[in-house]
């Protein structure tokens, strides 16, 4: 066979898959395995870094297998991970010295709020781009170093070493200690100009410089494979999010996706500088290149999307499936004046209340079952307007157009609405595993099997488009009416919950 | 049941030809028929069906390079409930919604055929005639309707829009019962060879069908 494909590696966080691709970015094999959630106690989520390398391996073969291919068939190996997730192991052995401490895990809740003192929350968004929050790597590290007797001397001496999942799986594939700029972004650790480990920060984590990795380009070739894989270039590491970016070919200033799924993430490209926050958005590494200078992005997440409908589905019961939702919704015409801010942990950007509570506002005798349900629809994509707004300000943009990925593009009336809420069009691409688009993408492109980001935008197609239909001032009255509803979920918690 | 043959053999021969029973070819025995166990059930919600294939469409616009739709009954006509946008960036419409007509396209062909009594329902003025080649005589469309359960997939060349083919096949759930129709449609210039439809497509629809009724319950075959 003379025609060659490239794989990618998404190692998630209930699965690992890999992807094989052929040149026009079609796909062309999935194998997927999901691993095992250890739950030590309340709040603690861990993964056996073991296990999931031994899945990577698994569904690289079964890939691979399920097209009579094997490895010389492959020009590339790109990855793309769950982020945040921090593996410690030991030098010499290789062994992990303990089990991963993924992103959901909330075992540095005080230490957190310890490391923030009195400056709080933002202590080191200057250099780091992010919050003191529990999903990242640095507090993670220094809690494992406080917890594991002896580590930490260990840890100086430069026997112990840490990654996040790339660093990990990249360590086992190719022997080579490094991780990639969007992970390390991730950190807490890595100053945002220099994209490099910065003094402070790790004084400040207490995280010694001799377990770090280095900090290497999104796409280059990191190293061979061994074992099974041997001869296969590893040429590509981005963040699951990072990936999805690249994937949508996100490649100008304010081309900006969204991936809809329990929760959103939304990434806006912001070109070559970091634009900071003022309304508490992230700001992360989007992609590098090579030698090129860094691509930044704005990050902001919805925490309740799809939760939402599951909420409706199982607390509710007024749907059996979430497809249901649209049906549901399909039986009205419209909300009814009906609105629905599920703020069920507090509000997060742009707002950022923890004393807010979810509310459904505008109830009246003629609210019914359906009206409910598009409320429900609708809170998706106010909360999608509300980021926009806020990156377009922080950004100093105006958001042309929206590239959608992710499960609830199924949902047609969802999209709809989107694309009435934010007054642009909202696209779906042909290929939806864009994360794994992206790191073939990315592998690809350093190996040389594609010949730039140009040829690759040429390889993205819209699968579907919604236009915009609903007039203006429709539009501003309900953001409006959203707003408001807003307002009435604050100061609901009290000191005494 | 106290009524004489031959009259009992009438009211099967017409249950039969409305799908309401079906008679095995080897023993001759009847049973329920697939229509009717579809009356029976809850019936596939056209967005469940669109959200369960969404993978597989995309996939089967990706190779076939054409435009993917999936459609189910209603009221006699075809609905369109998935469009998948061709791959080439040309300027296209969501036709998420829209009705067509059943006798005129590849989709609706493989509806009327497992629904016999829906295509028995339709009167002459729903027969319209789109282009030479549209069946608007009942005896056509019956035969047609045969040979397309026979074979398992439809084609529409020319029937509906002059220049324009399409060809689909049924996704069945766990029961072997029909819920919905996926196709794909183009200009006959690509959607045809030496005057048939291109084997390699007819093989991508069905395959993805295939795939798309296994992630709904059906047994493989």
């Amino acid at each position: 066979m003379s025609e060659r494909y490239v794989a990618a590696v998404d190692q998630g966080t209930a699965s690992s898959r890999c992807l094989i691709f052929d040149e026009r970015s079609r796909i062309i094999s999935v194998s997927q395995i999901e691993h095992s959630h250890i739950y030590p106690r309340p709040g603690h989520v861990e993964h056996d870094p073991e296990e999931i390398w031994r899945n990577v391996q698994k569904v690289i073969a079964q890939a691979l297998a399920a097209v009579d291919l094997g490895v010389p068939d492959l020009v590339a190996l790109g990855l793309t991970n769950q982020r945040e997730t921090t593996v410690l192991w030991d030098r010499a052995t290789g062994v992990p010295i303990h089990n991963a401490l993924t992103w959901q895990d909330m075992r540095t809740d005080h230490l957190v709020r310890e490391l923030g003192g009195d400056a709080g929350a933002d202590r080191f968004r200057d250099r780091c781009g992010l919050p003191l929050a529990t999903y990242f790597s640095g507090p993670k590290i220094r809690w494992l170093l406080d917890h594991v007797d002896g580590l930490r001397e260990r840890a100086e001496a430069g026997e112990i070493r840490f990654g996040t999942m790339d660093s990990w799986l990249i360590w086992k594939l190719t022997g080579r200690h490094l991780t990639d700029v969007t992970n390390a972004g991730r950190t807490m650790l890595m100053n945002l100009e220099t994209l490099d480990w910065d003094d402070v920060l790790l004084d400040a984590m207490g995280v010694p410089r001799a377990m770090l990795p280095e900090i290497r380009p999104s796409m280059e070739v990191y190293g061979e494979a061994g074992g099974d894989l041997a001869g296969l270039p590893v040429a590509a590491a981005l963040g699951d999010q990072h990936a999805a970016l690249f994937g949508q070919t996100c490649f100008d200033t304010g081309d900006t996706k969204c991936t809809y799924g329990t929760g959103s993430f939304m990434l806006m490209n912001t070109g070559a500088e970091p634009v900071r926050s003022a309304n508490g958005l992230l700001t992360t590494v989007g992609y590098k290149v090579g030698d090129e200078p860094a691509t930044y992005a704005l990050e902001g997440s919805i925490a309740v999307t799809g939760a939402l409908v599951q909420w409706f589905r199982d607390k509710l019961g007024l749907i059996g499936s979430a497809s249901e939702i649209e049906t549901l919704a399909r039986t009205v015409d419209d909300n009814g004046g009906c609105y629905f801010v599920p703020a069920f942990s507090g509000l997060f950007a742009p707002h950022w209340r923890s004393d807010a509570r979810g509310v459904i506002a505008g109830l009246t005798g003629y609210i019914s079952k359906g009206h409910l349900a598009r409320a429900v629809l609708e809170a998706t994509c106010w909360q999608t307007r509300e980021v926009v707004d806020a990156m377009n300000s922080d950004a100093g943009t105006t958001l042309t157009a929206l590239k959608a990925d992710g499960g609830m593009t199924a949902n047609n009336l969802l999209m709809q609405s989107l694309a009435d809420v934010l007054g642009v069009p909202v696209a779906r691409p042909l290929v939806a595993e864009t994360p794994s688009l992206g790191a073939a993408h990315a592998a690809g492109l350093a190996v040389g099997f594609w010949t730039d980001v140009e040829e690759l935008r040429g390889q993205w197609h819209k699968a579907a488009e919604w236009i915009p239909s609903m007039d203006e001032a429709e539009r501003e009255r309900g953001y409006r009416k959203w707003r408001k509803a807003v307002a009435r979920t604050m100061e609901w918690v009290d000191d005494d919950d | 049941m106290g009524l004489p043959k031959a009259t009992v053999h009438g009211i099967l021969q017409t249950l039969a030809a409305v799908g309401f029973v079906e008679q095995d070819e080897e023993t001759g025995k009847y049973q329920l028929g697939a229509a009717l166990l579809h009356m029976g059930s809850s019936y596939l919600d056209g967005n469940e069906l669109r959200a369960r294939a969404l993978n597989w469409s995309d996939a089967l616009a990706a190779r076939s390079g054409e435009s993917v739709r999936i459609g189910t009954l209603h009221e006699g006509r075809v609905l369109v409930v998935h469009h998948v946008f061709r791959p080439d960036d040309s300027r296209q419409a969501l036709e998420v919604g829209a009705l067509q007509p059943a006798h005129a396209t590849a989709m609706g062909k493989v509806l009327l055929a497992a629904y016999r009594y829906v295509a028995a329902e339709l009167t002459a003025d729903e027969l319209v005639r789109y282009t030479p080649s549209t069946i608007t005589a009942r005896d056509a469309l019956e035969t047609e309707l045969r040979t397309v359960k026979e074979r398992g997939w439809a084609a529409d060349v020319e029937e509906l829009v002059m220049g324009e083919s399409s060809l689909a096949a049924p996704i069945e759930d766990r029961r072997g019962v029909t819920v919905g129709a996926i196709g794909i449609s183009g200009p006959v210039e690509r959607m045809m060879e030496n005057g048939s439809s291109r084997t390699d497509l007819v093989s991508y629809v069905r395959e993805t069908a295939r795939a798309v009724s296994r992630d709904l319950g059906a047994i493989p075959w």
